[in-house]
């Protein structure tokens, strides 16, 4: 027998059911316990860089929008830097890049503000283009579903993305492209994540 | 000073797959494409920071946490508590762990709960702590009674604590549920049969934990996390391009 090799296995995922509110959103599930609820802010007062809003809605495989899911964004600041020890470079104070967002009971619509990031570093020397990290639980879903949002305005640095081009299927690229739209003045990036069927959403094992 | 590199690749035929028959709300939300698989970035090997001025120290006890003054939760009082590791047998500090699981009757509170078991008025039902410089948290609770849900027509959740768990990159985010030893619903229970490999499944089943107990006081059960771990940078890390 070869010696063991120790390590441990990571802990198994298990859905985060239809009342993950309770945990991670008290106020969503109808009660007020936390002196603040952890997510609701994701770029502080501070941030530079164009303010913008995303919103979307996630599908399910019958065409319906899924109406309890709770979504986690996580983005480096304007300047491309993200606020983690790991990342050099200063982030504006309060600027964490980091959120969580439910969906409404009735609509299955989604909803954050925040600021647009700018590009990050790639491996390998490559330039990434700006976007926003994803990760989707709900009931119904084993593992957390990991996905980009990048922006359509970006054209030269989606083209040039190292993740977007490692897709082989061109056509399943666009499912990671947010519209540009604007609404009372404001820039809203709009995304709608399928999570099944025809144009389903490109989700990524990071 | 050396930075660590990638995370281990996650083992998937480990964890549950997307589409799972028997449990029926996973056939119309699992991807039918294969996932893409991505070597790390910094987008991946980074992850939001928390600190203790984003929580209460008196958060992880639920018990008392929605109580009124002078009152506290109903049912068998336990303290759940553990640690945070990565795959390397490394100790996870100062990481956020949030929970939230039924009152002892089986009953949630929320909007969308109609199950008839009473709420209990002093029971939120939803907990969060950071782990010390060792990976080490701990709650105290009431056991949560099992409920009944629609799948089949007969379907039992064991009695379980959902936990959300962090670790310091957003390859690390997991979110699991904790199961009690001897709970003979375990192994009825379509959600945790998700998970195709027995020993994976042992891994959510806490231990009773005597001498974590408080004697007269509350009985204790402990539950380890494992996080996925990452190599170390001794020979090459190209994941920031020089
Ligand atoms: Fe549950």
């Amino acid at each position: 027998m070869p010696q063991s090799l120790e390590y441990l296995k990571e802990t198994p995922s298990q859905t985060a059911g239809p009342y993950v509110h309770i945990g991670l959103a008290p106020g969503a599930a109808g009660f007020d316990i936390y002196k603040q609820e952890l997510g609701w802010d994701i770029a502080g007062p501070n941030a530079r860089g164009e303010r913008i809003r995303v919103e979307g809605l996630v599908i399910d495989g019958t065409g319906s929008p899924v109406k309890d899911v709770l979504l986690e964004a996580w983005q480096a600041n304007a300047d491309g830097i993200y606020a983690h020890p790991e990342h050099a470079g200063a982030v504006e104070e309060g600027f964490r890049g980091w959120g969580r967002v439910i969906t409404d009971f009735t609509t299955g619509e989604w909803g954050f503000d925040t600021v647009k990031p700018g590009a990050v570093p790639g491996r390998n020397g490559a330039v990434q283009a700006p976007h926003i990290n994803l990760w989707i639980v709900a009931r119904g879903i084993n593992v957390g579903l990991n996905t980009r949002l990048y922006f359509e305005d970006e054209t030269e640095a989606n083209a040039a993305d190292p993740v977007i081009n490692m897709i082989e299927w061109e056509n399943r690229r666009q499912t990671l492209i947010a519209k540009r739209n604007e609404k009372d003045g404001k820039v809203v990036y709009r995304f709608v994540i399928r999570l099944q069927g025809e144009n389903e959403t490109v989700f990524f094992d990071i | 000073m050396l930075k660590p590199g990638e995370f281990y690749q996650r083992d998937r035929e480990w964890h549950p797959p997307a589409y799972v028959p028997d449990y029926k709300t996973s056939v119309a939300r699992s991807p039918r494409q294969a996932l893409i698989s991505l070597e790390n970035t910094v987008s991946e090997i980074t992850g939001p920071v928390f600190g203790h001025n984003d929580i209460d120290g008196g958060d992880n006890d639920l018990i008392y946490n929605y109580a009124k003054p002078g009152e506290s939760a109903i049912g068998e009082r336990i303290i759940l508590h553990g640690r945070v590791l990565d795959e390397n047998g490394r100790p996870l500090p100062h990481t956020l762990v949030e929970i939230w699981q039924a009152n002892a009757g089986g009953r949630y509170r929320h909007k969308k709960d109609t199950y008839l078991a009473p709420i209990d008025p002093n029971f939120g039902g939803c907990g969060r702590t950071l782990t010390d410089e060792n990976g080490y948290y701990y709650f105290r609770t009431v056991k949560p009674g099992a409920y009944p849900w629609r799948n089949w027509v007969n379907n039992w959740r064991p009695a379980h604590i959902h936990m959300s768990i962090f670790g310091t990159a957003f390859a690390q985010r997991l979110i699991t549920q904790c199961y009690f030893e001897g709970d003979p619903l375990i192994a009825k229970c379509p959600i945790v049969n998700t998970i195709p490999d027995p020993a994976a499944i042992d891994r959510l089943i806490a231990p009773l934990d005597l001498n974590a107990t408080i004697p007269l006081d509350t009985i204790a059960y402990k539950f380890d996390v494992v996080l996925r771990g990452r190599r170390s940078t001794l020979f090459e890390n190209r994941l920031e391009g020089n």
